[in-house]
């Protein structure tokens, strides 16, 4: 907590010098070895040191890579193939630094529903939350731009599909797209620019995280009970060796689940198409961003109906941003003072609920829309003839297995010359992923409704006094002693 | 000059002029300079340059297609023949999903008569922009046009959407023809 006095005493003459002029001994000190942290933080809790180890990761191979990668449409993939066959122990730094994004996200969201389930967004940590915000939309679309840089298939019409989204802005949409293309289509000049700043920002995201640790360092960390530190001496503990054990720990086992993918599944999380060299005229079968975005490609799916002058298309660019953008108003949404769900019966199962909404609709974006959910409750299809009866067009089904077929046939023979009859197999009507998608979108934003009721009318648990007593509570109720006197 | 007058200098209004002043041209300056920045991601004059081309449509076989980029967008240029053209004039066009006659889908030579074995046509579906496949992948779809894999959208032999999700027709380029045998496409 920035209240707390300094603890440091400058030992050496050489420390003492320096203080006076640069005291950023006294600035570590005081923000990473005696900063005062709540003493009963969880495993919960070790995400923000490993996002800082991810994000290192992420710039020292990226630096490296940029001096192997050639930023044209020309070299792009072969440059990238370069790395993978001839630059020693390129394989093993774009592997980090590709799987290394997907861990970068796995940590960001654990963090982030940690930060939902304790009510780290509350008062007076408001400004703190939406920096986290600012530092995951810089995440994704550094993500975003990252992945045109191999210049493979996947790469190329992903762009585009997202470039496109852009286009479904009224008026001046198609003058956006053009604007961030650089021209009609996405081209060479596209893959340079992006490339640029997919340098500049996470430089920028380091610097957002300078202004996160300031703004978690104003009112000192939440903790699991979500009541606030009243007394120093009792409820904390210096963050060394304390915190530096438990986030270093945290962060081993990390880099273990790490090495795993990098060493013995390193494409797993991404997509075999994107090792074909992009071709603007062969579109891939389907189109799917990585894992780590598909709940918002499935809320930008979901839409496929018009709302007045809004049309699908737009109104699903619409919702798919305002899935972002509810998180930054989320402080005041939610209408509860009690911060941590532990105390908030009500909310919590609605917390959990809101965790399996996301999952399905990371399974969603992952499916082709038209898919039946649960393939085993789908019927037969149909065989449909459509044909021409003087000039307006007739349709004629047949159901059922080989003779639905010779009947179809015996049917197309009849008609009449002219009528153009052909023949389609039509799945039957069926519970898809659009009807799915469309109903975990309501429930997402339902979430943050429900907030804002559930904190008028819930009745919490009672809070503990302090932290320091929580934790004495829970230690007797462990051990079976009696709870030691004040 | 003595510290009384010191004090009594300050002019308040005198210094809030000077401070808008001074930021307003700051400012101003700011937002020229920002122009130039936003300004440069635009199309530059080469990639605007490349945006048109000469198509010589006496190459392309009878009964086929050929498939040109201009500026990174897919075209098609297909030579019909008459089978497809009176299949794309005989269709009653009130029962399209996007009414268009087959004559306003094309354009007059510089004499004012149609080519109508040459459709030019957009190569991307209205759906969601893929690129459907026509004759020389040997899958015209259901009305002998093109066929869209990815979602099933079926375009006649006019680029008419006929069948599947895909809202338009295949829209037809800028173009016009140069010669009895060239047009100019331009985006």
């Amino acid at each position: 907590m920035s209240g707390h006095e300094s603890t440091y005493k400058p030992n050496s003459a050489f420390e003492r010098w320096l203080d006076t002029r640069l005291p950023i001994i006294r600035f570590a000190n005081d923000t990473m070895i005696n900063f005062p942290t709540p003493k009963n933080l969880n495993y919960w809790y070790i995400f923000g040191a490993i996002l800082a180890v991810c994000l290192a990761i992420q710039i020292i191979t990226g630096v490296i890579l940029a001096m192997h990668y050639e930023a044209s449409v020309d070299g792009a993939f072969a440059s990238v193939e370069r790395i993978m066959r001839d630059v020693p122990y390129g394989w093993l730094l774009r592997y980090i630094h590709a799987n290394g994004a997907s861990m970068f996200f796995l940590a960001v969201y654990i963090h982030m529903f940690r930060g939902l389930y304790y009510g780290s967004y509350k008062a007076p940590r408001e400004v703190l939350w939406i920096i986290g915000c600012v530092i995951y939309l810089l995440m994704m679309a550094t993500a975003f731009l990252g992945y045109m840089l191999p210049w493979g298939q996947m790469s190329y019409h992903g762009s585009n599909v997202i470039t496109g989204l852009f286009g479904a802005i009224p008026l001046v949409g198609e003058s956006i797209q053009t604007w961030l293309m650089g021209g009609p289509s996405i081209g060479n000049q596209t893959l340079q620019r992006f490339f640029s700043l997919h340098y500049l920002l996470p430089f920028m995201i380091a610097g957002a995280v300078v202004l996160h640790v300031w703004a978690l360092h104003v009112p000192g960390n939440t903790n699991p009970t979500g009541v606030e530190v009243k007394e120093v001496e009792k409820d904390t503990v210096p963050f060394h060796p304390y915190y530096t054990v438990k986030d270093a720990f945290g962060i081993v086992i990390f880099l273990i689940m790490f090495a795993v993918f990098v060493f013995y599944a390193p494409g797993v999380l991404g997509h075999a198409d994107n090792y074909i060299e992009a071709n603007a005229l062969v579109t891939p079968a389907h189109i799917v961003p990585e894992w780590y975005l598909l709940p918002f490609y499935a809320i930008l799916r979901a839409i496929t109906f018009d709302l007045g002058p809004i049309d699908a298309k737009l109104l699903g660019v619409i919702f798919m941003f305002a899935a972002i953008a509810v998180l930054f108003v989320l402080p005041w949404l939610d209408t509860s003072k009690v911060k941590s769900m532990r105390y908030r019966p009500v909310a919590r199962q609605f917390f959990f609920g809101f965790v399996v909404v996301c999952f399905l609709l990371g399974w969603c974006g992952a499916a082709n829309p038209d898919d039946a959910v649960i393939p085993a409750l789908q019927g037969d299809p149909s065989l449909v003839v459509s044909y021409t009866v003087e000039g307006a067009p007739a349709t004629a089904s047949y159901k059922g297995g080989e003779e639905a077929f010779e009947q179809a046939k015996a049917f197309m023979a009849s008609l009449p010359a002219g009528a153009n009859p052909s023949l389609s197999a039509v799945p039957a009507p069926t519970f898809a992923f659009r009807h799915l998608s469309l109903i975990l979108t309501f429930l997402y934003f339902g979430y943050f409704v429900a907030l804002f009721f559930i904190g008028l009318t819930e009745k919490p648990k009672a809070l503990p006094e302090s932290i320091h007593k929580s934790v004495l509570k829970r230690k007797s109720k462990d051990t079976g002693n009696a709870v030691p006197a004040e | 000059m003595t510290t009384e007058t010191h004090a009594e200098a300050v002019d308040e209004d005198r210094r809030n002029f000077i401070h808008i002043a001074t930021g307003s041209v700051a400012l101003g300056g700011a937002a020229m300079f920002a122009w130039t920045l936003v300004d440069q991601w635009n199309p530059a004059a080469d990639t605007r340059a490349a945006s048109a081309l000469d198509v010589d449509v006496s190459k392309v076989p009878l009964g086929g297609e050929i498939r040109i980029l201009i500026g990174g967008k897919p075209f098609f240029v297909r030579h019909r023949t008459p089978a497809e053209i009176s299949a794309a004039e005989s269709v009653n066009i009130s029962i399209l999903p996007d009414p268009e006659s087959d004559e306003a889908r094309l354009r007059p030579k510089g004499d004012g008569t149609l080519n109508k074995a040459i459709l030019v046509t957009s190569g991307s579906c209205t759906h969601l922009g893929c690129v459907p496949v026509g004759p020389s992948q040997g899958n015209t779809g259901d009305y002998g046009g093109w066929y869209c894999p990815c979602h099933g959208s079926h375009y006649d032999t006019s680029g008419r959407i006929r069948k599947g999700p895909a809202p338009k027709n295949l829209p037809v380029p800028n173009y016009r023809w140069v010669s009895d045998s060239v047009v100019n496409i331009s985006l």
